[in-house]
């Protein structure tokens, strides 16, 4: 079993499903049929394969697992392939939001269909990569390369301001790709090697130059959570982005940001780590209230979600930095949280934009009256959002809070006024579209859930019930890595604060 | 079995909310009322073993939530206390179930509506049957989200749909307190299991943590913080906005969840956490000042409110206050008394209300009323039944109705505890008692008495309810005269010990002891109160009140009087003035009593009258602190912060310049062969003078 390089497999399926797509001839309504079906086929193959990798992972070690190695580019640049408990589930969360996305697609999407799932199944291959690469050139390629299917999908089958829109995502994304470009460089010149696990392992860098790395990624990964100040481009590029661009922009590639963290500035640069955590505090705080008061004034749908979704990253990043199990895990949960329950949000969304086209909230009300069903799927994923415990959002920011809490009470506080924010947003804005009284003809003719709607959210819903009751299956894989990140970088920080003068040392409890 | 009772209702729930088109009302009404009925029963079995044969159970079902040291499980608790919660919620929720058959009669979504009520149930159960506190929250704001259903229930009303939210989001801000306290219980005792933490809590009295940069006791500060959250739920004071509010949801909901079960987890809790709590003097006494403040406050917006649904909401919060200011005294037996019983005598206020509600098609106000007495007789005999238990009308040493024991209990307790915020509450507690039965007089008589004021087209349609809403009435109003009588002894009295158990803990002695010791008038107070209110409301909303009862009236303020010159009373020169002064207020409201008098009253009074009628104006108060501000800020954070600055310096910022410097290098692109040769004549220029200058100083 684990002699075939399944990483592999998992990776680059969805690229051949890409050539297949090459394939089919005949009328455009013929190729389009014919696309879909490949799409579906593939990303729910994808699926199933990915879920070998879990059942086969061994969560009793926090080595990387199902490694492949093979020479690449020259003497030191291999191409390298593994999964260890941080990166595993974000593989089985893209494989697993995928057929959705086709799904959610299928009726939505009706021009240049070939290409559209062309682009999203090139999309999946180099998110699935990011997760499993195990070299820096490897992983930049992958990173970098998820930009351009993306930056298409909106480009092309965006909505009115989509150029606008793709393009501010592109710039602000590129900006901080390019500065993690030259920290790779000088971690390649300093360390002689671009293979991750020999990074992971051993001090490579001295205090000074780990500043400057450390602030070279942050620029990169703190676009793509997206952190405050420089999360403008998410709001724009959801507003414009089909469904399920949306869908895999919230679900995954938010969450890239979030893994670099994990996999390169945590455990490469512990020192600058520690010496900017509250930098990265006072960033999520001011974000967790911040966009919250933000998504309490907008008119869009889309528009909110994207800004809850700024607030919840800020979670994220906050448990990041605790450093010690409760906010790591937390933080490695609500990023799995997040791409469910987000996703599904705008899911949820397209629903009602396939019907009326329009996200204004306004424009809608009542539709619990003549959408029951669709009211009761929306209820769960807005409460997952709002965090109620049962559901998946509540383990995720629980956590992350309760390890907080041990590092430093006020920016607590501060993060869990979000419970209070997140739920009047949220609460807000399932008043305006679901209750009240139906009173727009256009609206009262809207159909409750088809078939292939429900089939969507049946299973999201029973992940989200699934994470908040019995988180124990999520939690479990990720337990010994994570302690191995927290080990490591405790050592690390320990020999630095020993290696200074005595007198510094009080000033770093 | 103790999955059975928990379980159940979940699982009514399901069948009834996602099979409700299949099997239909009937069905979902069968389905949940059989399970919730069964879970009673069982409830009660429950009751018989472990608080009455002494026998607590823990079951763990499953692991919940494991990350480091922070582990949690999906257990079942049951001590007393939980086995009280279990009769209390699963008794009147089976009640309110079958009730809801016949009041929902004519809404077009019954099985979501029995789904929903069930649902919330389960929720109460996994809150009152928790071994830590993460259930504990789970259940916590599981009820919140059963109650935002079931207030918001008629979503075509937008006052409903604002009343749900509200409730949501005034809970939450005390769950953030309950949150931050579950935190810091992590953080100082490493472990979040009731038994672990009650365990390691001693040790930790008086000890400090560093809280939000300041050295706080631990102890205090956590219970706070716990506290808060109790405020949150059980609607005290500052947090209470929301209750009230909540009646917009149907009545069996009110009576369900915001009389009987809902707003007493707050009391729960801190009964539950009495270990920790009893370290926490600072706290204690904090609880004490909100709990009177809130009963005395909810009493006084209680007297001039004429919606009938929302006097006896304020008498909900005010009752939920006396319970806190018990537990602030460390009467912890009394306060959880006062809980059984309320849950009685409340739910059948709210429940009879519905029925008054449902007879007279859907009016609440009261001045549309009066006279109804003939058309629902039930009724109105049922209503009397649990207003005189909840004025606390009784004759001592005899026999009372259920909360004449549990209120006097708390106010001997407060008196007995002999402190200042003891005696604060003990005062404004008397207030209260005379405001409750004034306010509660005052609904009877204007809903049931005099003249009717009713349309013709409501009158000529009221009518007695279906044998299906009063059955459960009977068996409420059973509760509501025996309960205090019968379990007296065992919450606060001579079984107080083997009653309880290890369930409630007292650190030192135990304030109930004292509490049987108070002087005679402290013990008569309350009575004279409750009486003196019910005359005073009589004289004032019955028009034509006979000759001989007012003469009778008189009579009854001299025997009053005569009673206050009673050697015990005498002891106490406070007591013995105020009874004197209740009894001659009462003689004078007798004798010019009139029905004029709370026209006259309010005329003379307007502004008292505005703010008492406007609650305090704490909506105004909050809409102008706290919501407007978060819109404003919103609304300048997106426009100015995001759009403005981040965006304006930002991409857009950066593209405009690279527009203009664009547009600027254009200009050199002229295309005049001098131009360019001038340029580079002056680059050779620099780049000699930068090469000589370079090698030259350099070196």
């Amino acid at each position: 079993m684990t002699d075939w390089p399944i990483l592999s497999l998992v990776t680059f399926l969805p690229l051949l499903g890409a050539l297949f797509a090459l394939v089919p001839r005949g009328d455009e309504a013929v190729v389009a049929r014919n696309v879909r079906s490949i799409a579906l086929l593939t990303t729910g193959a994808t699926f199933v394969l990915s879920l070998l990798i879990w059942i086969n992972f061994d969560s009793s070690t926090a080595d990387f697992q199902f490694v492949e190695e093979r020479a690449w580019l020259g003497d030191t640049i291999h191409f390298r392939m593994g999964v260890d408990g941080i990166s595993m589930l974000f593989v089985i969360l893209t494989a697993f939001l995928m057929p959705f996305c086709i799904l959610a697609s299928w009726e939505a999407i009706q021009k240049r269909v070939r290409e559209y799932m062309i682009a999203f199944l090139l999309l999946e291959t180099l998110m699935i990569g990011v997760f499993c690469a195990l070299d820096l050139v490897l992983f930049y390629l992958f990173f970098e390369g998820a930009l351009i299917p993306m930056f298409l999908i909106i480009g092309v089958w965006g909505g009115a301001r989509k150029i606008y829109a793709s393009f501010k995502f592109f710039l602000y994304t590129l900006v901080g790709s390019l500065l993690m470009l030259l920290a790779m460089i000088t971690i390649y010149i300093h360390a002689g090697t671009t293979s991750i696990p020999e990074l992971l392992t051993g001090d490579h860098f001295a205090a000074g130059l780990q500043k400057w790395m450390w602030l070279a990624f942050f620029a990169s990964f703190a676009v793509k959570m997206p952190m405050w100040p420089v999360h403008t481009w998410l709001p724009d590029a959801h507003v414009e982005a089909p469904t399920a661009g949306s869908v895999i922009l919230a679900g995954v590639l938010l969450k890239m940001g979030g893994y670099g963290f994990l996999r390169f500035s945590l455990p490469m640069f512990p020192v600058a780590s520690d010496y900017f955590a509250p930098l990265v505090f006072a960033l999520s705080v001011i974000a967790v209230i911040y966009t919250s008061l933000v998504a309490l004034m907008q008119q869009d749908m889309k528009k909110l979600i994207a800004y809850s979704s700024v607030a919840h990253m800020g979670f994220v990043t906050l448990g990041l930095f605790v450093m010690n199990p409760q906010g790591v895990e937390g933080g490695i949960f609500q990023m799995l949280s997040h791409g469910i329950v987000s996703g599904a949000l705008f899911l949820c969304v397209g629903v009602v934009y396939d019907r009326l086209h329009t996200r204004e909230i306004e424009r809608y009300g009542g539709l619990v009256n003549n959408m029951p069903r669709y009211a009761l799927v929306f209820m769960i994923f807005t409460m997952a959002s709002v965090g109620l415990p049962g559901t998946s959002g509540f383990v995720g920011e629980f956590l992350v809070l309760a390890g907080l809490f041990q590092v430093d009470t006020v920016v607590t506080a501060l993060a869990a006024t979000g419970l209070v924010l997140g739920a009047a947003y949220m609460l807000w804005l399932y008043r305006k579209v679901i209750f009240g009284d139906l009173s727009k003809d256009d609206l009262k003719r809207m159909l409750d859930l088809s078939l292939r709607e429900k089939l969507i959210f049946a299973p999201l819903i029973a992940v989200v019930f699934w994470m908040g009751i019995f988180p124990g299956a999520f939690l479990d894989v990720m337990h010994v890595s994570v302690d191995n990140l927290l080990h490591n970088y405790d050592t690390a920080i320990a020999a630095h604060e020993a290696g200074r003068p005595a007198v510094a040392e009080g000033a770093h409890p | 079995m103790f999955q059975l009772i928990v379980f159940l209702p979940l699982l009514a729930a399901i069948v009834a909310g996602f099979g409700g088109r299949v099997i239909g009302d009937r069905g979902a009404q069968l389905v949940t009322c059989g399970a919730v009925i069964t879970s009673a029963i069982l409830s009660i079995v429950v009751f018989v073993n472990v608080a009455l044969g002494h026998q607590p159970e823990h079951v763990v079902l499953a692991n919940w939530i494991t990350s480091g040291d922070f582990v949690v499980n999906w257990a079942i608790k049951v001590d007393t206390l939980t086995a009280v919660m279990l009769v209390v919620v699963n008794g009147v929720s089976c009640l309110v179930h079958v009730y809801s058959i016949g009041y929902m009669s004519h809404d077009p979504h019954k099985p979501r509506f029995m789904a929903y009520l069930s649902l919330f149930t389960f929720a109460m159960l996994m809150l009152v049957t928790a071994d830590n506190f993460v259930q504990m929250f789970f259940g916590w704001e599981g009820v919140g989200v059963a109650s935002y259903l079931l207030i918001g229930f008629w979503y075509k009303k937008p006052t409903a749909n604002a009343a749900a939210i509200k409730a949501f989001l005034v809970n939450r801000v005390g769950d953030f307190g309950f949150a931050l306290g579950i935190f810091g219980i992590f953080l100082v005792f490493g472990a979040v299991s009731f038994d672990s933490v009650f365990a390691a809590a001693p040790a930790m009295a008086g000890k400090s943590f560093t809280f939000l940069n300041y050295q706080l006791d631990v102890m205090n500060t956590l219970t706070f913080l716990l506290f808060i959250g109790a405020m949150g739920k059980s609607a005290q004071l500052g947090l209470h906005t929301w209750l009230p509010d909540a009646m917009e949801g149907p009545t069996p909901v009110s009576a369900l969840i915001h009389a009987a079960t809902m707003v007493t987890a707050g009391v729960f809790m801190v009964a539950r956490c009495s270990p920790m709590f009893e370290l926490a003097p600072g706290t204690l006494q904090f609880v004490t000042i909100i709990g009177a403040s809130t009963a005395f406050f909810a009493a006084t917006v209680g007297l001039v409110q004429n919606d009938i649904k929302r006097i006896i909401a304020y008498s909900t919060c005010s009752q939920l206050g006396y319970m806190f200011f018990a537990l602030g005294v460390g009467a912890y037996g009394a306060a959880i008394f006062h809980l059984f019983t309320h849950a009685f005598f409340k739910a059948l206020l709210f429940l009879g209300a519905g029925s008054v509600i449902h007879g007279m098609s859907d009016e609440q106000d009261i001045r549309k009323m009066g006279g109804l007495f003939p058309y629902m007789k039930v009724t109105a005999i049922l209503m009397w039944i649990g207003s005189l238990a909840l004025a606390g009308i009784g004759i001592p040493g005899v026999f009372g109705f259920a909360g004449f024991y549990s209120k006097d209990i708390i106010l001997e307790s407060a008196f007995a505890a002999h402190s200042g915020v003891g005696m604060y509450a003990f005062w404004l507690g008397i207030a209260a008692a005379f405001m409750t039965a004034f306010y509660s007089g005052r609904l009877l008589f204007m809903t049931f008495h005099g003249h009717s004021r009713a349309d013709h087209d409501v009158l000529h349609h009221a009518h007695e309810s279906p044998q299906v809403m009063l059955v459960p009435l009977y068996i409420l109003a059973t509760g509501a005269v025996l309960a205090g009588f019968v379990f007296y002894e065992f919450f606060v009295g001579h079984h107080y010990a083997e009653f309880w158990g290890s369930a409630l803990k007292v650190v030192g002695e135990n304030v109930l002891e004292h509490a049987h010791h108070v002087p005679f008038w402290v013990k008569l107070l309350p009575l004279v109160m409750a009486v003196g209110g019910l005359a005073i409301s009589w004289s004032f909303y019955i028009d034509n009140v006979p000759k001989w009862a007012r003469l009778l009236g008189i009579a009854a303020a001299i025997g009053i009087i005569a009673a206050g010159a009673m050697p015990g009373v005498v002891e106490h020169q406070g007591g013995m003035v105020l009874t004197g002064l209740a009894a001659l207020v009462l003689a004078l409201v007798f004798y010019v009593g009139r029905p004029s008098m709370p026209g006259m009253l309010v005329a003379s009074n307007q502004a008292l009258y505005q703010f008492l009628l406007n609650k305090w104006y704490f909506d105004e108060l909050y809409d102008a602190l706290f919501v407007r501000p978060a819109k404003w800020l919103g609304f300048q954070l997106w426009k100015k912060g995001d759009g403005k600055v981040i965006d304006g310096y930002g991409p857009d910022g950066v593209t405009a310049a690279i527009g203009f410097v664009a547009r600027r290098a254009r200009v050199l692109q002229s295309g005049y062969v001098y131009h360019y040769a001038f340029a580079m004549l002056i680059g050779v220029a620099a780049l000699v003078t930068w090469y000589m200058l370079h090698s030259g100083g350099g070196r």
